[in-house]
């Protein structure tokens, strides 16, 4: 395609923006509106909320929190203390030249610098601990929560969304609570502190400092607003500039066969120049908040000490006041500074926090039925009676489904793609719940069998590969975690991977990394059906589990998958016909519904779709 | 370094302005307390408030400056990382573009995807905290300094003592905290890396009940990157306060020997109070210098990462293509001896000596058994890898002597691992030639037999594609993106195991679309069916990188024992015996 504009492919690429299925019929779960949050951007929604719930990860935490408030307490009331010290000890002793008691007064000074300094860092040791351990606990929540979720739930979600709440977010909370959450209170204290110090040094003077507060205030307010709009522009650019890479850098050898690599870089580019105008203003806006604040206060500083030396001028004050005075003025700033500095921390945290507890909310798997039974071992005598299913449930994909698979039996699923084989298995686990009929299992409705029995009776090999970091018998152990490695080592060799794993270089030990890149996708594919091979479950689901197992090893496995069908009742999809030709019972599924059913060769002198299908192939020979 | 420099060089001028403005903000806070000195020592002495408010006005105009120094140092500084950034993120972008297949299958996606964004950013921060910095903390330093020892050179001597001994911790810290924030680092990822697999993996998860498992397994990882955060800020919250007893410590000790001074008539009480606030400035900027190195371990590693995609030694270009200008015009195919290994070391061939001629028109299956080199081979002709010996010709002509442009167009290849990209249908399939017409394009879609499929969408042509073609099914992908390889008319069509999700019927359509369109075409089609190959005018089978036999479906059949075995396990018994 020829170089889009801006504007089309922010439409595109922007994190608002949401892709829907095409509303047609024939395509799966992937019909859902994919909404793709990317960054982390925008203003919190329910700030009370969110603020709220964080405040209960850290409460559990009460004694530590309440020993970090008092050493924050005493940590801020010793910093004021020590700096308003110097004004007895220059007035009293330096400015009158008296010597003793001097050093007596530099050694209570010091105690209280050291009571300062201890508290500080204890503060700060306690509240790492504990923030630390409350994002811990945040992650170890969102991820939990994630294992609780409905199948239903990923077919809409984006992997990396999901996974930039795990980095991005938590990190931004965590960034909170790590300082901002005490620089808040400790700034407000001192704060507080300080103003009262200043009236108690001198009323005159302190009004005119606080005189100086709307306009830091004024002067705060406007940056921040200017540089949250910045900010969300700019997130936004990024965004899209993020959402662009990703697919285009996953594409990459599709950009390469059509020489796509200018069009590409010429699109980036556009993208690009985009996201560096917005990060300007970002940046900019972002940046000045310091110095205009900082500034803003050596200015009131500079008019204090100017009305201070006036005032001192005309003997109505004293130097060693003044000098402290000067320190406060400083010292007055510093947490409006730092309170105001602390917005864009908060902000992101605030949405961050939204966004994690948005997940945590999501509605779980339904719980199971109070009244459901556990089935540790069941006979595999599957029913499905009458079966009605649509993920959505005004656009149905399986219509009246009936069959039964007896213990033992091998029943294979075949037709066009989109015609539901996947949704039938997908229904036996609970993955997705029936909208009308009934499955049981061994005669028992399986909405009345506890989940994690049910699918410990029920072995899948999936037609996608994936593999877990880890060695290729952690892998196959996966199945089964109390298997001996005898059993790891027969559940391989029974998927025909034996061979192949004793070459790799470290055989069983082998470490995979990266969802097993160093293997082709066929070895993927038996350490999946050994991970199968070792589970106990008396119901096997394999869904084009041998796809890229090419025909020659299939045959080489046929013994192998023989024994590991055999007292087992198997589903099997499979595009590859001869994979499924001695099965018992062949449903021929044609959109949503069993269009024939019967043994192979019933199928074939009934000359219909089955025969069709069949022969489609042999039309050429 | 000099590789940073062409993303300074550009912009140098805001690299210079930038910090000259933190320097004006800098003399401004060096001078205030000497401001402030004079205020007591003069004008309060002197009770002359005229001075005091001159030296008053002064005070302002100098905060006034630093405002605008510090907003000046905020433009720049802005300018220029932005900048440095967007450039750079470019140049990265245009480097993985010109990567070769060989490449691109050392980084991962998803370590590219995080160069170009993560890796990016944090050296954008690192610079804009650096153009900040860099003159201010030093600056601050030098200009404390001398105001300190102008003041009162004998009193200036405590920093000798002090700033040594904050220098050797400041030391120790970094040697101490630098690993500790690497080692926090690869915690990160491996947490990430954790998180990434169990979202890939939720179907095996659940249907093993492994839920619980992976929350175990993930808590480990967790509690890894706690133990290692709280290792490396620890460094950090020890270092705080000691260097603020320090800098308390030192300003005791200044208050008692200038107490001292000041009792004994040799230093004014006005100046006491400025050289407390030079210690200060002193040793906080000190601080800054290390914070900055404790930043720069994430930027340092962030760069590292950079320079790894930059410096990638691209191993495919066609610089000294002999002919640039040839285009690919009949089709034919020859190899001559290839030989063909992915890592210059590894023992094992994937391509051994592989020789065959293939001429303009002909359909050719390819055949053989996973990971025996099928893809590797046919990737050869559209140059995605150089073969390590031996020649591939298109058309006679040595495919290194084409330019890849015109090389890639002539050859179509639906890649077995294919996505399509945000956008709609009809702007994917123009991928394959941008100027195509509605009717040029509903032509190839309906070879490809997706033309009644994309009819059958509520937006037909206009709906749009999610990322990587994700809202489509995997046998409608797969037609998708035929019809994009037809559209640009190859003279010869590689399809790669690129119909493994349609059903043997449609195929079988397919299969008929093509030997009527594109009659003229070479066609190879590697295939795990053999059905899907039989009726090719010749077949080759392949198998551990070597060529067992070339010939027709009846040739093989009879005298191909690897292909015998392909084709039983693929038939009925009953009907091989018939």
């Amino acid at each position: 395609m020829a170089v889009r504009d801006l504007a089309n492919l922010s439409k595109r690429y922007n994190s608002a923006s949401a892709v829907k299925g095409p509303g047609g019929p024939g395509h799966g779960p992937g019909g859902g509106p994919r909404g793709r949050m990317r960054g982390s951007g925008g203003k919190p929604k329910d700030v009370r909320g969110a603020v709220g719930r964080l405040f209960g990860y850290v409460s559990a935490y009460k004694g530590r929190m309440a020993i970090v408030f008092i050493c924050m307490l005493l940590r801020t009331l010793s910093a004021l203390a020590g700096s308003y010290m110097l004004r007895p000890i220059i007035n009293n002793y330096i400015a009158v030249g008296r010597m003793e008691g001097f050093l007596l007064a530099l050694g209570v000074l010091g105690g209280v610098y050291l009571t300062n300094i201890v508290f500080t860092y204890a503060q700060n040791r306690l509240m790492i601990t504990v923030s630390q351990t409350a994002i811990e606990k945040i992650r170890n929540d969102l991820f939990g929560k994630l294992q609780k979720l409905p199948v239903r739930f990923y077919d809409t979600e984006n992997n990396g969304e999901l996974m930039s709440r795990f980095t991005n977010d938590v990190d931004n909370i965590g960034m909170m609570l790590d300082s901002t959450l005490l620089s808040l209170v400790s700034g407000t204290i001192s704060l507080i502190g300080t103003v009262i110090m200043m009236i108690y040094t001198n009323i005159w003077l302190a009004l005119l400092t606080v005189l100086f507060t709307p306009l830091f205030m004024k002067a705060g307010g406007f940056i921040a607003s200017r540089s949250h709009k910045y900010y969300s522009a700019q997130q936004a650019a990024l965004g899209a500039v993020n959402g662009y890479i990703e697919e285009s850098v996953a594409g990459q050898k599709v950009v390469k066969v059509f020489c796509h690599e200018d069009t590409c870089e010429q699109e980036f580019g556009i993208l690009n120049s985009d996201l560096r105008q917005k990060q300007m203003g970002a940046q900019f806006y972002g940046g000045i908040m310091g110095p205009i604040l900082g500034n803003l206060s050596q200015v009131s500083y500079a008019l204090t000490i100017g009305v201070g030396g006036v005032l001192c001028a005309a003997g109505v004050f004293d130097v060693g006041g003044l000098t402290v005075f000067g320190n406060y003025a400083r010292q007055f700033s510093m947490p409006i500074n730092e309170i105001s500095s602390q917005v864009s921390t908060i902000f992101s945290a605030l949405a961050g926090a939204e966004r994690v507890f948005a997940i945590m909310d999501k509605e779980p798997e339904q719980p199971d039925a109070p009244d459901a039974k556990g089935m540790e071992q069941t006979e595999g005598l599957v029913e499905l009676s009458d079966v009605t299913f649509g993920y959505n449930p005004d656009k149905i994909i399986l219509k009246h489904i009936s069959l039964t698979a007896k213990p033992g039996q091998k029943i294979a699923f075949v037709g066009s793609t989109g015609a539901g084989k996947t949704t039938i298995t997908n229904l036996l686990n609970r993955f997705y719940d029936i909208q009308d009929g009934v499955i049981t299992i061994d005669g028992v409705n399986i909405k009345q069998i506890r989940r994690d029995t049910l699918r410990q009776n029920i072995a899948m090999v999936l037609q996608d590969t994936h593999l877990f970091t880890g060695t290729v018998r952690e892998n196959i152990r996966y199945g089964r975690l109390d298997a001996t490695d005898e059993e790891v080592i027969a559940a391989a060799k029974t998927a025909s991977a034996h061979s192949f794993i004793m070459r790799l270089a470290d055989g069983y030990d082998t470490m995979l990394e990266g969802d097993g890149q160093n293997l082709s996708q066929g070895q993927r594919q038996l350490l999946n059906i050994a991970r199968a091979a070792l589970s106990k479950a008396p119901i096997l689901v394999m869904d084009e589990a041998t796809s890229s197992v090419d025909t020659r090893t299939e045959r080489h496995i046929e013994h192998g998958m023989d024994r590991l069908m055999k007292n087992r009742t198997t589903f099997v999809i499979a595009h590859r016909l001869s994979t499924v030709r001695n099965a018992d019972a062949i449903m021929v599924l044609e959109q949503g519904e069993i269009v024939e059913r019967g043994s192979h060769d019933e199928l074939l002198s009934l000359g219909g779709r089955y025969y069709e299908l069949y022969t489609g192939k042999r039309e050429l020979s | 370094m000099k590789r940073w420099m062409k993303y300074v060089r550009p912009y140098w001028p805001y690299f210079v302005i930038g910090p000259l403005c933190m320097i004006v903000e800098v003399v401004g806070e060096v001078l205030m307390p000497k401001f402030m000195a004079d205020i007591v020592n003069e004008g309060v002495a002197g009770r002359s408030i005229g001075y005091i408010v001159g030296v008053c006005a002064l005070m302002v105009l100098t905060a006034v400056l630093m405002m605008a120094g510090g907003v000046g140092g905020s433009y720049f500084g802005a300018k220029a990382s932005v900048n440095f950034a967007a450039d750079l993120r470019q140049d990265i972008y245009g480097k993985v573009q010109q990567f070769s297949f060989a490449n691109i299958d050392k980084f991962s996606t998803g370590s590219l995807v995080t160069r170009l964004t993560n890796d990016v950013t944090q050296m954008q921060n690192f610079i804009n905290m650096l153009l900040r910095m860099c003159l201010r903390a030093p600056g601050m330093l030098i200009g404390a300094l001398i105001m300190a020892i102008a003041m009162n050179p004998r009193l200036a001597l405590v920093l000798a003592v002090t700033i040594p001994l904050i220098l050797i911790t400041q030391l120790i810290v970094i040697r101490i905290g630098f690993p500790r924030f690497g080692a926090m680092q690869k915690k990160i990822d491996a947490l990430n890396a954790n998180v990434q697999e169990s979202l890939t993996n939720v179907r095996v998860i659940k249907s093993f009940v492994r839920e619980d498992f992976e929350q175990q397994r993930f808590a480990r990882s967790n509690r890894d990157l706690k133990e290692a955060g709280l290792r490396a800020m620890g460094v950090m919250i020890f270092m705080q306060p000691l260097m603020t007893l320090f800098m308390n410590f030192t300003s005791l000790a200044v208050v008692w020997f200038g107490g001292n001074q000041v009792i004994a008539g040799r230093m004014q009480v006005g100046d006491l109070t400025a050289f407390i606030t030079y210690i200060t400035q002193i040793l906080s900027s000190l601080m800054m210098v290390t914070m900055m190195f404790m930043m720069s371990s994430r930027a340092l590693a962030s760069a590292r990462r950079i320079t790894e995609v930059l410096d990638e030694k691209i191993d495919l270009t066609d610089e000294n293509a002999a002919q640039p200008g040839l285009q690919v015009k009949e089709g034919r195919i020859e190899f001559r001896g290839v030989s063909f290994r992915y890592y210059k070391n590894s023992a094992e061939q994937v391509l051994d000596n592989i020789s065959f001629t293939i001429e303009p028109g002909q359909t050719v299956g390819i055949i053989g058994s996973t990971g025996c080199g099928k893809t590797t081979l046919v990737s050869m002709i559209p140059r995605l890898y150089d073969a390590d010996e031996g020649e591939v010709l298109v058309d006679g002509v040595d495919v290194r002597d084409y330019s890849l442009t015109n090389l890639r167009q002539g050859v179509g290849m639906v890649l077995q691992k294919n996505v399509l990209f945000s956008g709609s249908i009809t702007e994917n399939l123009q991928w394959g030639d941008e100027d195509a017409s509605m009717e040029e394009i509903r032509a190839a879609a309906a070879s490809a037999q997706a033309d009644s499929f994309i009819q059958s969408f509520t937006d037909g042509y206009d709906t749009e594609l999610g990322q990587g073609g994700s809202n489509v099914s995997g046998g409608q992908k797969q037609r998708l993106c035929i019809a994009r390889a037809l559209l640009k008319k190859p003279k010869i069509l590689i399809l790669d195991d690129s119909t493994s999700a349609v059903d043997t019927a449609t195929e079988a359509r397919i299969r008929q679309a093509f030997a009527g369109e594109l009659k003229d075409s070479t066609k190879l089609i590697i295939a795990q069916r053999i059905s899907s190959v039989m009726e090719a005018d010749q077949i080759i089978v392949v198998d551990e990188g070597r060529i067992t036999g070339i010939g027709t479906h009846a040739e093989l059949l009879q005298n191909n024992e690897e292909y015998q075995e392909i084709y039983y396990s693929q038939m009925d018994r009953k009907e091989a015996e018939a």
